[in-house]
């Protein structure tokens, strides 16, 4: 809304104002400089990551994603963290641009320090957080400007626990089982085949082989993907982040593979 | 008071003859009326102390702290008008946030102590407006370990080992200068801090008061936070009993 009585009911610039008695006030909106003609906006990611994978189980959340940021098809830096614990009780786990991931990290540190000022006893959950996010990436796809990520947002408050997808259109659904990116299409289905009806019961130990065996299979596949990793698990008792993880993987198939093994013809 | 009936103390803008501003020294006066905090930087962190008079039974316990938090790892602890400490502690967040957005790092608090000294500082230039009525402490555990600094009605601010400011403050710095407090931990600090509160605390002049106390260090991860319960009571106790026999002898 603009603030200034002196603009309402008045024409928006001075020069078409005929009539005008005073100085308009400068109303609020986009300043158009030197430089305006110049800038852009993202367009692509840069330096990416790829899938991460989410779901529900018996005491909380599991999270993984590996540690590869790509510069387009090279494996440009092996030990990114995606996980990104947020206050005590949530992860975020983020797939896309790198650079936007750091400056949602820094906007959400901004946020936990200004709640935790405010020393009223209320902490920041998974849902706000979510909300938060939701917000954010949808007002900055509405400026045309996007932050390119896909996120998903895992987290345990007050005995529930709560996991939902966000991505640089805004776009939000939360599900039992989750996965972003190549993961969307590839661990998504054996995320629902592991995972979908036994929310309740899966133990963490089971949880962990569910998501080792889907990070094997990305890794085989999905060509922008690093075979280490690392698993969050969020619970009543706080956020566990591992160190980096790799799974067993066999490769003596692909000696057989024409342009890959030695050449027999 | 020689300013009185003068001129000269009408405005922050306008020095006396012999070089004071007065309205800075009536500021002063404001926090010199208020209830003592003090303020201890020991080995390995900081403790922060208020002594919260109370004028109201009708008042909420426990509200308008007069400790806040600045940043994860800073606190800050006034006398004086409460409201400028309200509104001098949410610009020294602003600072404190400042600095994580152009660094990406916590700030240390010598950048905050002196982004503060500046601001209020220029509120001893103008006629338009009254300098601050607080002197703040404001602790810290930073990159270098714990760090504490005064930000005074006139914009200045010294490190400090020891701080005191409010009403009890000359009892209050005879009592910091006896500890040894580099070789204090914060736990017995807190004891120390409580202690010296009750001691400076008159009870002809004032009845009723609050023991707001804070800390941060190795405890506290590091963390500013407010004293547990079970510690806050264990250290009034003890404070109260430490009273009782001084009293006897």
């Amino acid at each position: 809304m603009d603030h200034f009585p002196t603009n309402w009911g008045r024409p928006r610039s001075e020069a078409v104002d005929l009539y005008n008695t005073y100085p308009l006030h400068n109303r609020p909106g986009p300043k158009a400089d030197a430089f305006t003609e110049g800038v852009q906006r993202t367009q692509a990611p840069i330096v990416t990551g790829t899938s991460v994978l989410a779901f529900r189980f018996k005491d909380g959340i599991i999270m993984a994603a590996d540690n590869l940021a790509s510069y387009g098809s090279l494996a440009r830096f092996k030990d990114v963290q995606r996980l990104i614990p947020v206050g005590a009780y949530t992860v975020i786990g983020g797939g896309g641009d790198m650079s936007d991931l750091q400056h949602i990290n820094h906007l959400l540190e901004g946020l936990i320090i200004e709640e935790l000022c405010e020393e009223d006893g209320h902490a920041l959950g998974p849902a706000e957080i979510y909300e938060y996010l939701s917000q954010v990436l949808y007002a900055r796809r509405s400026k045309m400007d996007p932050l390119w990520n896909s996120l998903l947002v895992g987290g345990f408050k007050d005995g529930k626990s709560f996991l939902g997808y966000v991505d640089l259109l805004g776009t939000t659904y939360t599900a039992s089982t989750l996965a972003t990116g190549y993961g969307s299409m590839i661990a998504q289905p054996l995320l629902r085949k592991y995972v979908e009806g036994r929310e309740e019961t899966l133990t963490e130990d089971e949880g962990k082989k569910i998501i080792e065996e889907c990070m094997k299979v990305l890794f085989y596949r999905d060509a922008r993907s690093i075979n280490k990793y690392q698993i969050a698990t969020i619970t009543e008792k706080g956020i566990s982040i591992s160190e980096s993880l790799s799974a067993h993987t066999e490769w003596s198939f692909a000696e057989k593979i024409r342009g890959y093994g030695a050449q027999t013809q | 008071m020689t300013s009185i009936g003068t001129g000269y103390d009408l405005s922050a803008s306008t020095y006396s003859p012999d070089g004071r501003i007065f309205q800075v020294e009536y500021a002063n006066k404001a926090v010199e009326n208020s209830g003592t905090a003090i303020g201890l930087r020991v080995k390995d962190g900081i403790v922060l102390a208020v002594e919260k008079l109370v004028h109201s039974k009708l008042l909420v316990p426990e509200a308008n702290r007069r400790i806040q938090t600045i940043d994860r790892h800073v606190g800050m602890a006034t006398s004086g008008l409460a409201a400028d400490a309200r509104h001098l502690a949410s610009r020294a967040r602003d600072e404190a946030q400042s600095y994580r957005d152009t660094y990406q790092f916590p700030p240390p608090l010598k950048a905050i102590a002196d982004r503060l000294g500046l601001y209020v500082q220029a509120y001893t230039l103008y006629s338009s407006v009254r300098p601050f009525g607080i002197s703040s402490i404001l602790g810290a555990v930073d990159k270098d370990g714990p760090i504490m600094f005064v930000v005074e009605p006139s914009g200045v601010f010294y490190g400090y080992h020891g701080a005191a400011v409010g009403k009890g403050s000359q009892l209050a710095k005879t009592e910091l200068e006896k500890l040894k407090l580099a070789e204090l931990s914060t736990r017995q600090a807190v004891f120390e801090a409580a202690r010296i509160i009750y001691l400076v605390h008159d009870d002809a002049k004032d009845k009723d008061f609050e023991l707001e106390i804070t800390w941060i260090g190795d405890e506290t991860n590091g963390q500013h936070q407010i004293v547990p319960k079970d510690l806050l009571a264990e250290a009034e106790q003890k404070a109260k009993d430490a009273m009782e026999e001084g009293f006897d002898s």
